[in-house]
């Protein structure tokens, strides 16, 4: 029985420890606000391949230090441009697999029925006493909505009125408590919660801002690795189901009225 | 050196430490006094509670306090009914969030001072018909000066430090809720380390000073003490 007890322990390490070596793992680190989107294609890549995928999320700034330093990622879907740009030129990232896949879009959103309307005049008024953003200094969506902001002439009048989350993740949740009023939010955020999207909203149009070019970049050269990117391509309609653009084109059809 | 917005940042971080620390000292008396003499079968339950902050992430602390003060919340619930203002995102709801994150840190040094005091030199003054007021500021207070100090400057030193609470319920508006921690955070966050180094470095050296501080009047007085 003892040398029963000892055999497996024994097996069981070796199995940890032979386990990584042996596992064809694909790991896909992923900013926060595509993360969920990504879910859904992991799971149809993996029905369709047997082929399992890990998905890392976290904030692009922090992927993209924990990348420069060796973290063992084999694709990187980034919320801007800039980091898979810089990884592109620094070396980290495989070149010439830089790609935009897909287009982020901002809304303004309120729990409350009646605080939007359809012009997002709401922004001009005295309505409301917080409105969360993005932090304009670290996330891209931050910095739409400060562009956003100041087109419609009123970034210097709400200074004092606007609160920062660290991502887009932290400005939705500050709204979805009740703690802001409203808040300018990436539109694939209520469509990907498991709440569903009530209240009132303003979809942003493009114009109001820079394109927000999630762009991804190869970090391994591997099949398995390529084959992912290929099928994520190809998978135009699950993207756009969650609220984004697809690159070159802009839908608004995501909160007909 | 330091920018406009980072001096901002840290006279709003002297500022929310030097008000959480009054506040603190105030509340933390009466608490600590009551802990350290009680034998009520209540104590081991208010220590455990005055020390959770001690062990639970920050951001524990944030969130339950976001959901508080959200207007589904208990206390921002309160604060709507009585018609005030909601406390998220303003300066009060840091300085709650602080006194919570910093409790132990002020209530545990005047613990141990007051039950370091022991029962006779208080009894002796009773003798004297000193009244419990006049016992507790002419007695108590005085022989629990080092722990006071230790007291204040953890508490002050420890809030300086805050990151998680004020990350989850603060917003980040400058000149309101942008405390230094947060500041450097976002330097680092965006890739401009230089300006994170200098605003570290204060941070470092302001804290270093504090804890120093500490050390060399506490051994001074226990010097005196003997």
């Amino acid at each position: 029985m003892r040398r029963i007890v000892l055999q497996l322990l024994l097996y069981s390490i070796a199995a940890t420890l032979s386990g990584p070596l042996y596992a064809t793992e694909l790991r896909v680190a992923v900013a926060a606000n595509f993360a969920e989107t990504l879910t859904e294609i992991a799971a149809r890549f993996e029905a369709d391949t047997g082929q399992p995928v890990t998905i890392i999320r976290g904030s692009t700034g922090k992927l993209y230090a924990q990348i420069i330093n060796g973290a063992p990622f084999d694709i990187f879907l980034a919320a801007d441009s800039r980091r898979p740009e810089l990884l592109e030129n620094e070396g980290y990232a495989i070149t010439g697999s830089r790609f935009t896949y897909a287009a982020g879009r901002l809304v303004l959103w309120s729990p409350d029925p009646d605080l939007v309307d359809v012009d997002g005049k709401v922004l001009a008024s005295n309505d409301f006493r917080f409105l969360a953003i993005a932090n304009p200094r670290l996330a891209p969506y931050g910095e739409a909505a400060r562009q956003t902001l100041e087109k419609l002439g009123v970034w210097e009048s709400l200074r004092g009125r606007i609160v920062q989350g660290e991502n887009i993740g932290q400005a939705y949740q500050f709204v979805a408590s009740g703690n802001a009023s409203l808040g300018l939010i990436a539109r694939s955020q209520p469509l990907s919660s498991s709440l569903a999207p009530a209240g009132s909203f303003w979809e942003v149009p493009a114009s109001m801002h820079e394109p927000i070019m999630q762009q991804g970049v190869l970090l391994e050269d591997t099949q398995h690795a390529r084959a992912f990117l290929d099928f994520m391509r190809a998978q135009p309609a699950v993207i756009v189901a969650h609220g984004y653009d697809l690159p070159g084109q802009n839908t608004h059809n995501a909160y007909s009225r | 050196m330091l920018t406009a917005a980072d001096t901002t940042a840290l006279v709003i971080t002297l500022q929310l430490a030097a008000v959480t620390t009054v506040v603190l000292l105030l509340v933390g008396t009466p608490l600590a006094w009551w802990l350290a003499r009680s034998h009520s079968p209540v104590k081991p339950v208010i220590d455990a509670i005055v020390a959770l902050p001690l062990v639970l992430p920050p951001t524990v602390l944030g969130f339950y306090l976001l959901l508080a003060l959200g207007p589904e919340g208990a206390i921002g619930g309160l604060m709507e009914s009585i018609g005030a203002k909601p406390l998220a995102f303003t300066f009060t709801g840091l300085v709650i969030g602080s006194v919570i994150y910093s409790l132990p840190f002020v209530v545990q040094p005047l613990q141990d001072a007051f039950a370091g005091i022991g029962r006779r030199p208080l009894e002796a003054a009773a003798t004297l018909r000193a009244g419990p007021l006049d016992r507790f500021f002419s007695i108590a207070l005085p022989l629990a000066r080092p722990g006071y100090l230790t007291a204040a400057v953890l508490g002050f030193a420890h809030t300086l430090g805050e990151f998680g609470v004020v990350l989850m319920i603060g917003g980040n508006i400058p000149g309101s809720t942008q405390v230094l921690s947060i500041a450097i955070y976002d330097h680092v966050e965006s890739l401009q380390y230089g300006q994170a180094h200098a605003v570290s470095a204060v941070l470092l050296v302001l804290s270093f000073v504090l804890l120093l501080t500490v050390y060399v009047l506490n051994r001074r007085f226990r010097v005196i003490r003997l």
